[in-house]
């Protein structure tokens, strides 16, 4: 879990763009960043959350802006910090390998210009995180897709940079590929001490690789927090729909290894999951989508499901499909979603306040 | 087969073209990067400048060329302060009318591959903290090489075959002046149609062979840029 110390990123931008033909987009975003682990910049696509990501690279230039990464002023009233200046990698959202050079080629690209020599250890360390050892000499239209963005990753790490911005680096990948880099993506966001902002509009990366999170709709920030609180909220246009739903944060706390499962510890709340092998006391990242959800008003210990947790009732709000609600539940000093049809919601009589059981059909370890 | 004549046309011939050539591709490449990049009004007035030779007969170009070069043109009088004297009729004012009737021919292509490249290679080279020189050097120039090596042909074979421009400017000066079109005319001139069929045959085969290498060139090339097969 990262803790909240001192925010070293200050990001102020406000960027107007009228283009012929085009809706005017306008980007007004301040705040502040956790200089550790990994931010997510989320929202779907026109709410300019690659544009924010931009303005932080100096690619784009914010008409007003302040921008100070880790003491260092990168753009004030006065002063724009060119991109090449900038101690800062880039992943871009498709192949952005240099066609004209090899894998190797395109890291040399990188370790020629890297702020200190690169020892002979770092670079194999970088090779062999993201698995590119045998695939080095090839050209980028010899490599699949995951390869290339492999590469490119590998080339923006060698730049030995003060910050890592990632453009949406799955965005262009069939989901099978997708698959075979979030492994790799999961092994850089705990083995790197430099901050990562990844833009994505995919709810399940996030869930998987974020410890914070920006939310940005139509070029305004909406929400930023942790990872668990922003997911537990059920006032967000960007999250809700089919795949809300809260993130928990916790270790193995017990092992039954003839049923092969486990029983996570989150606070005072506790879960059994399908056991991945994970000793007693790992980290573990659950995510417990709404729609796996139920409340009953007793126990219920006659079904199938295997876990059963007493909430009580925080929030209950409309979702966007007419039919449905979502229910914000405090569990312990947990918070659970549910989404249930309106016509539960009336016949069970439900109301703020009232104590009852959650029964989860399914919980995901995201890591 | 060939006369002394021929040879020293031809040897003449080759010696315009390829300072032609280098001349064009040093000239052209700043041309066509700021084509390429600028959202400037003046890109279209510029751009149909260096167009122009594609669309003008050579005897026009050939005509102001001469003006200019001439003892009261702008680049009579520059050349002549610079004590080189005047240019018609020499080498070198061939060689510059040359580089004005060729240089669409060399603009084009490099500018065409330059467009192409969009600005998403700049952009990725600035992350990896390459300046604005190393950028243009050890990004855009290599990326960009099918169009030079076009460009590169084609100015070439352009020059080769120019007739007009060279009329107009270089008349007909044994080993100064005197390219193969115009040893070409001569013999015609001279009902020598012997002499004439061989160089036309030359000039016949050496164009083929050209226009053969730009096309199996551009289809090489276009596989290399092309999704994995």
């Amino acid at each position: 879990m990262m803790s909240e110390s001192a925010p070293k990123i200050h990001a102020q931008f406000h960027l107007t763009r009228q283009s012929k033909g085009l809706e005017p987009f306008e980007l007004k975003v301040s705040t502040e960043l956790p200089s550790q682990g990994v931010t997510a910049i989320f929202g779907h696509s026109g709410s300019g959350k690659t544009t924010f990501l931009r303005c932080v690279a100096g690619l784009e230039r914010a008409q007003s802006g302040y921008l100070e990464v880790q003491g260092q002023i990168w753009q004030g009233p006065k002063q724009f910090l060119p991109t090449h200046q900038r101690p800062l990698g880039y992943v871009f959202q498709e192949s952005s390998l240099f066609d004209h050079l090899t894998a190797m080629g395109n890291l040399k690209f990188a370790i020629k210009r890297a702020a200190a020599p690169t020892t002979t250890e770092a670079f194999e360390r970088i090779v062999s995180l993201m698995g590119i050892e045998s695939i080095l000499m090839r050209y980028p239209n010899q490599l699949s897709g995951g390869e290339r963005q492999r590469v490119a990753i590998a080339r923006a790490l060698l730049i030995q940079p003060r910050i890592l911005l990632m453009d949406e680096p799955l965005a262009s990948l069939d989901s099978a590929r997708k698959q075979e880099i979030l492994p790799y993506l999961a092994k850089l966001r705990s083995s790197l001490d430099i901050p990562i902002l990844y833009v994505s509009h995919s709810v399940d990366e996030i869930a998987q690789l974020a410890d914070h999170v920006v939310v940005l709709e139509s070029g305004h920030m909406v929400a930023q927090g942790a990872l668990s609180e922003v997911f537990a909220r059920t006032d967000l246009k960007a999250l809700s729909g089919f795949d809300t739903g809260a993130v928990w944060q916790g270790e193995v706390a017990e092992r039954d290894a003839p049923w092969h499962l486990s029983k996570v510890a989150c606070g005072q709340a506790s879960l059994w999951v399908r056991d991945a092998g994970d000793p007693v006391g790992s980290a573990m990242r659950l995510r417990i989508l709404a729609r796996d959800v139920s409340l009953s008003r007793s126990v219920n210990d006659e079904s199938s499901i295997v876990n059963r947790l007493p909430v009580s009732i925080l929030e209950i709000t409309p979702d966007q499909d007419e039919a449905m609600v979502l229910i914000r539940l405090q569990c312990a000093e947990q918070i659970l979603l549910a989404r249930l049809t309106k016509r539960s919601l009336d016949t069970m009589q439900l109301a703020v306040g009232q104590s009852l059981w959650a029964q989860i059909k399914s919980v995901a370890i995201v890591r | 087969m060939f006369t002394e004549a021929d040879l020293d046309a031809i040897w003449l011939t080759l010696r315009l073209a390829t300072t032609v050539t280098l001349l064009l591709l040093i000239i052209g490449t700043p041309i066509a990067w700021w084509l390429a990049r600028t959202d400037s009004w003046l890109k279209g007035p510029i751009g149909a400048v260096v167009a122009l030779p594609l669309v003008l007969p050579p005897t026009v170009l050939g005509f102001y060329m001469l003006i200019a070069m001439g003892p009261n043109g702008v680049i009579g009088q520059l050349t002549q302060q610079l004590g080189i004297g005047l240019l018609p009729f020499s080498f070198w004012g061939l060689v510059l009318a040359s580089v004005v009737y060729s240089l669409p021919f060399v603009v084009q292509p490099i500018q065409n591959a330059m467009q192409a490249l969009g600005d998403r290679p700049m952009e990725v080279a600035a992350t990896l903290r390459a300046g604005p020189w190393q950028r243009f050097f050890c990004v855009v120039l290599p990326l960009s090489k099918p169009g030079f090596i076009t460009a590169a042909i084609l100015g070439f074979a352009h020059t080769v075959g120019e007739f007009g421009v060279v009329l107009m400017i270089g008349g007909n000066i044994p080993q100064e002046t005197r390219v193969v079109s115009v040893q070409i005319y001569d013999y015609v001139e001279a009902m020598e149609y012997g002499q004439a069929h061989v160089l036309s045959a030359l000039m016949v085969g050496f164009s083929f062979i050209v226009l053969l290498g730009v096309y199996g060139f551009q289809r090489q090339s276009a596989g290399m840029l092309g999704v994995k097969s």
